[in-house]
Parts: structure tokens; C-alpha cells; sequence
């Protein structure tokens, strides 16, 4: 359940919390574009080291670190497919290019890893539904949304607690060859969905009892507002935005290969 | 047996769930562990199958620490029926869902078949064999889940609040079912919060608060001693209330289950009609 600590949000306050979501989101879709725009190692490492500032003055090292270990998996996984395909289309040869270009792809992936685990790390689901809502999605779009942020944690605590019933019947999830480790989780899955169905059903009750959407417009007790913290981090994103583009176009982005 | 010695849990969260908890519990007893939410109480059953590991101290079970082996291993001697059934059922038919552990510790289909048609019956759920689970009602759910666990016919009985959602009648068989465990000479652990139906039961009562054990003995000492009761939060039984308010009249406290009380009632009654 380590990825999802990742994404899990604590309640604390830093520079970078108080920060607008909607500006922190345009950041990581700045980085993102940045991250897809090149497939050569050295700028991609620029950007892999670019939200650490961020993680430091958050106060978020932990989780972060978590978010990346829980991704380990899948990089090591994308990087030996990357690896094994050079290596059977380019007449089995291994070249430092292809490995190169290979911990690139793996490196491009942990960057979007990264820089959404810190925006989910350091915006509560309340400012989120708050700034949905702010750039006019409709209401129970961003309800839907933010319960669905909301329940993550729950979701993964449920997951722990059926795995530990099904435990205690005697299931032993790490038995058995791949496929058979993959029909281990059935027990598991089915009785998480069941229950997130039921519990979404409760929760549909609970609401319209409430009455939920009684009226069209509604007010918010918290309006979002663009303070200077909020100015810097819209400079800093163009920044990346029109450097990335620059050296995209115009300079020719040298491999490490190169060197060696 | 169960010995339980000085053992500290945290969570990787950093909640320190027990705090030096100590604990024997011997083969063929009946114990219910009480005390408030988040008191511990689900966190020291589950290191008695092992899905939890002391962080600190030792768990033995029938002299095996839990650290030295596997969840499946001691699951097979201590059954652990869990709060909420849902949380378990996934099978198509009441029956798989009984076959599930049956399968997963490696018993003959013969076996399996024989032991479906026995944990059904106990349970007065045979009728329901080839329902699915998820079509039946809450309580019987629970006993659904209570059928998959007792199967297997472990040695020890861990329930962890088994009376949440049961009404009154389920709860009085629940308990004829315990005695009638205790009569095979099985040890018999639950969880509750449940002080009537611990009253009626009247086992050994270990109650807990933030992570200690604050008292353990006899139900009738523990359940009729407000001062102890006070610190984990717990109501006297209504029995034992009105035991303590005809206390002046010359009978005794320590009265909480209503048989008990009827007697100690007529004698007393037949005593000033003399």
C-alpha cells in the first residue's frame, strides 16, 4: 500500500500547502510536458531534481520517499522492458546508448511520479474540490472527485484489514507461481469492492437525507485567492515551460554515452 | 495456551497500541477482553494468529512464538472470526465460502464436504447452502462467517465483537454456542463492548485501557466493581445496577446474571415472609 501513502494528504502547514492548487496543478502539467518533451537523460535528472525544494520546504521527505519506493517496482519494471527491447531489436547487442536511453524512459516516468505525489502530498481534498469547483467544473463533478480522493485512505485500510481475515483463513497471498499469486488476491479484491459499492450506496442515502443539491447555486464558506506565493510559482512554471522549449528547439542535448 | 508477555505494538503510523501487555491465557478458557474504542483490544487478539508481531516482547501460542512462524500455521489452531463479515465474504455460494479455508489448509474433499455439512448445521444455516452470501441478511452474515471459521474446528476461538448487529435472540444462541465450545474444550476469546452479554456469560474478563491491561479476573468481581468499570469507560449490567442499589436490603453485589438473581431474590423475599 505504499503508493498510496504517496497520495495520502497530512494536515500541516508550510509555504508550499498554502500554495493555490490550481497553480501548483498548472506546475506539475508544466513539468509533465517538460518531462515528455525530451527522452535524453540530462535534462530529464534537471527535472527529477526540481520538486525537491519543494519536498524540503513542504516537510514531506517521508511520504515522498515512500511515494518513490512504492513506484520502484514499476520503474525497475518499465526500465527492463526498455533494456530488453534494445536488446532484441538492435541484433543482441547492449550498447551504452541503449541503456542510457532506457534508465531516460524509466527516469521520465519517476519524474511524473514525483512531482504528482507532491502536489497530492500538500493539497487537501478540500482545496481541491474548492478549486474545481473555482474553475466552473460543475459541483458534483468536484464532489465526486474529492470523495474519491477522500476515500483512498479508507479504501487502503479496508484492503489491509480483508487481507487480514482472509489471512486468517488461511490464505497465503505470496504462495504459488505468477499466476496463481494474481488469484490469491480474489478473496481480497471482491469483498473490497463489494463493500466500496455498498459503502458508495450508504453514502448516495446519506446525502440526498441531507439534502444534497437542493439548490443550483451554492456558496463556499472559503473563496481561493492568488496571493504572491502564487505569482512566484506561475513565473516559475513559465520559466520551465519556455526553458524547455528553448532547449528543445535550439541547443542540441548532449548524452552522458557521449563522454564516456 | 496463549502467554502473552510484556508486549509492545506500535503501527508504522506511530500509534503505540499496547503498552507492555501481559497475558496467559489457558487451554479450554473463556475470556472476554473489554475496554473502549481504541483501547487495544482488536491489536492483542491479532497477535494471538500472528497477523500482527510484537514490536517488543513475546507471543507464544502452544509454546511456538508467533515471530518463528507463518499467519496460515497458527491460524490453524486459533480460528479468528473478524468484526465485520463482509470483510471476508467473496465466495458465489454460502458453501465455497466455508470451503475457503477448508481448501486453503489442504483438508480431503471427503473432509471438506463432511465439515461444510456440520458448520452449516450448527449454525442453522443449511438451508442457505447454495444461496450466495451476499443475498442474506446481516446477522446471518456473521454467521456465515462464523460457519468458514469454525469448519475448520480450531483449537481456540477468537471473535472479535461478535454481538455488533445480532438481536436478542441471536445473541442468547451465540451464547449457548460458546458454552457449548467450552463443554469441547475450546478456548473461547472475544472482543466486545457488549456488558449484558458478557454478564450472562460471566467468563473471565480482561479489561483493557489505552494499551494496558487495567484488570483481569472474574466477570462477577470485575463487572460489579464501578471504580475498575469507571476507568475503561464500561457500565455496571443492569443486573448488577439494581444489586448495588438493594445492597442496603442485605443482599449481596456481586450478582450479575439473572439467574443468580432470581434466586438470591426469592430466598430473600421467602426469608421476610416468615
Amino acid at each position: 500500500m505504499s503508493v498510496f501513502d504517496g497520495l495520502k494528504f497530512r494536515r500541516v502547514y508550510s509555504p508550499i500547502h498554502n500554495l493555490d492548487p490550481r497553480m501548483k496543478f498548472i506546475y506539475v502539467c508544466a513539468v509533465f510536458v517538460a518531462a515528455i518533451l525530451f527522452g535524453e537523460i540530462i535534462p530529464l535528472i534537471a527535472l527529477f531534481l526540481l520538486p525537491i525544494p519543494f519536498v524540503l520546504l513542504a516537510g514531506v521527505q517521508r511520504e515522498w520517499l515512500r511515494s518513490l519506493r512504492g513506484a520502484a517496482f514499476l520503474a525497475g519494471f518499465i526500465f527492463g522492458i526498455n533494456v530488453l527491447t534494445n536488446f532484441f531489436t538492435s541484433g543482441y547487442v547492449l550498447t551504452a546508448v541503449a541503456v542510457e536511453t532506457s534508465a531516460a524512459m524509466t527516469l521520465r516516468f519517476v519524474v511524473l511520479v514525483e512531482s504528482f505525489s507532491v502536489f497530492f502530498l500538500t493539497t487537501s481534498p478540500d482545496h481541491l474540490g474548492l478549486a474545481l469547483e473555482q474553475t466552473r467544473v460543475p459541483y458534483e463533478f468536484a464532489f465526486a472527485f474529492t470523495t474519491a480522493v477522500r476515500f483512498v485512505p479508507v479504501l487502503a485500510e479496508e484492503a489491509q484489514t480483508i487481507m487480514d481475515a482472509q489471512k486468517a483463513r488461511g490464505l497465503e497471498l505470496e504462495k504459488g507461481g505468477f499466476l496463481k499469486r494474481i488469484r490469491n488476491y480474489v478473496p481480497v479484491l471482491i469483498p473490497l469492492i463489494v463493500s466500496a459499492i455498498r459503502r458508495s450506496l450508504e453514502l448516495a442515502e446519506a446525502m440526498e437525507s441531507r439534502a444534497w443539491g437542493a439548490t443550483k447555486k451554492r456558496t463556499n464558506l472559503y473563496a481561493l485567492k492568488l496571493h504572491r506565493g502564487d505569482f512566484v510559482l506561475l513565473a516559475l512554471t513559465i520559466g520551465v515551460l519556455v526553458v524547455a522549449i528553448f532547449v528543445r528547439v535550439y541547443v542540441a542535448v548532449p548524452t552522458i554515452s557521449q563522454f564516456l | 495456551m496463549i502467554e502473552v508477555e510484556n508486549v509492545h505494538f506500535s503501527y508504522p503510523n506511530g500509534v503505540e497500541a499496547l503498552k507492555g501487555v501481559s497475558l496467559t491465557i489457558r487451554n479450554g478458557e473463556f475470556v472476554a477482553i473489554m475496554g473502549q474504542n481504541g483501547a487495544g483490544k482488536t491489536t492483542l487478539v491479532k497477535h494471538f494468529n500472528g497477523l500482527l508481531k510484537p514490536s517488543e516482547g513475546k507471543v507464544r501460542v502452544d509454546g511456538v512464538e508467533t515471530t518463528k512462524t507463518s499467519v496460515a500455521a497458527l491460524a490453524r489452531n486459533a480460528g479468528f472470526v473478524f468484526q465485520n463479515p463482509d470483510h471476508q465474504l467473496f465466495s458465489e455460494t454460502v458453501e465455497d465460502e466455508v470451503a475457503f479455508a477448508l481448501k486453503n489448509f489442504g483438508f480431503e474433499a471427503e473432509v471438506i464436504e463432511q465439515r461444510i455439512t456440520w458448520a452449516l448445521n450448527l449454525l442453522s444455516l443449511t438451508q442457505y447452502r447454495k444461496t450466495s452470501p451476499f443475498l442474506l441478511s446481516g446477522g446471518e452474515r456473521k454467521r456465515v462467517a462464523l460457519a468458514s471459521v469454525l469448519a475448520w474446528n480450531p483449537n481456540t476461538l477468537i471473535l472479535d465483537e461478535p454481538t455488533i448487529g445480532q438481536d436478542y435472540q441471536q445473541k442468547e444462541k451465540l451464547r449457548q454456542f460458546v458454552v457449548q465450545m467450552q463443554t469441547q474444550g475450546k478456548t473461547v476469546v472475544i472482543v466486545t463492548h457488549d456488558v449484558e452479554f458478557v454478564a450472562e456469560s460471566n467468563p473471565r474478563v480482561v479489561l483493557m485501557k489505552e494499551g494496558t491491561i487495567v484488570a483481569d479476573g472474574e466477570g462477577r468481581e470485575i463487572l460489579t466493581t464501578p471504580e475498575v468499570l469507571a476507568q475503561s469507560s464500561i457500565v455496571l449490567p443492569q443486573i448488577a445496577q439494581i444489586f448495588m442499589k438493594l445492597a442496603p436490603l442485605g443482599l449481596p453485589k456481586n450478582v450479575i446474571d439473572v439467574y443468580d438473581a432470581k434466586e438470591i431474590i426469592l430466598k430473600a423475599l421467602e426469608e421476610r415472609r416468615k
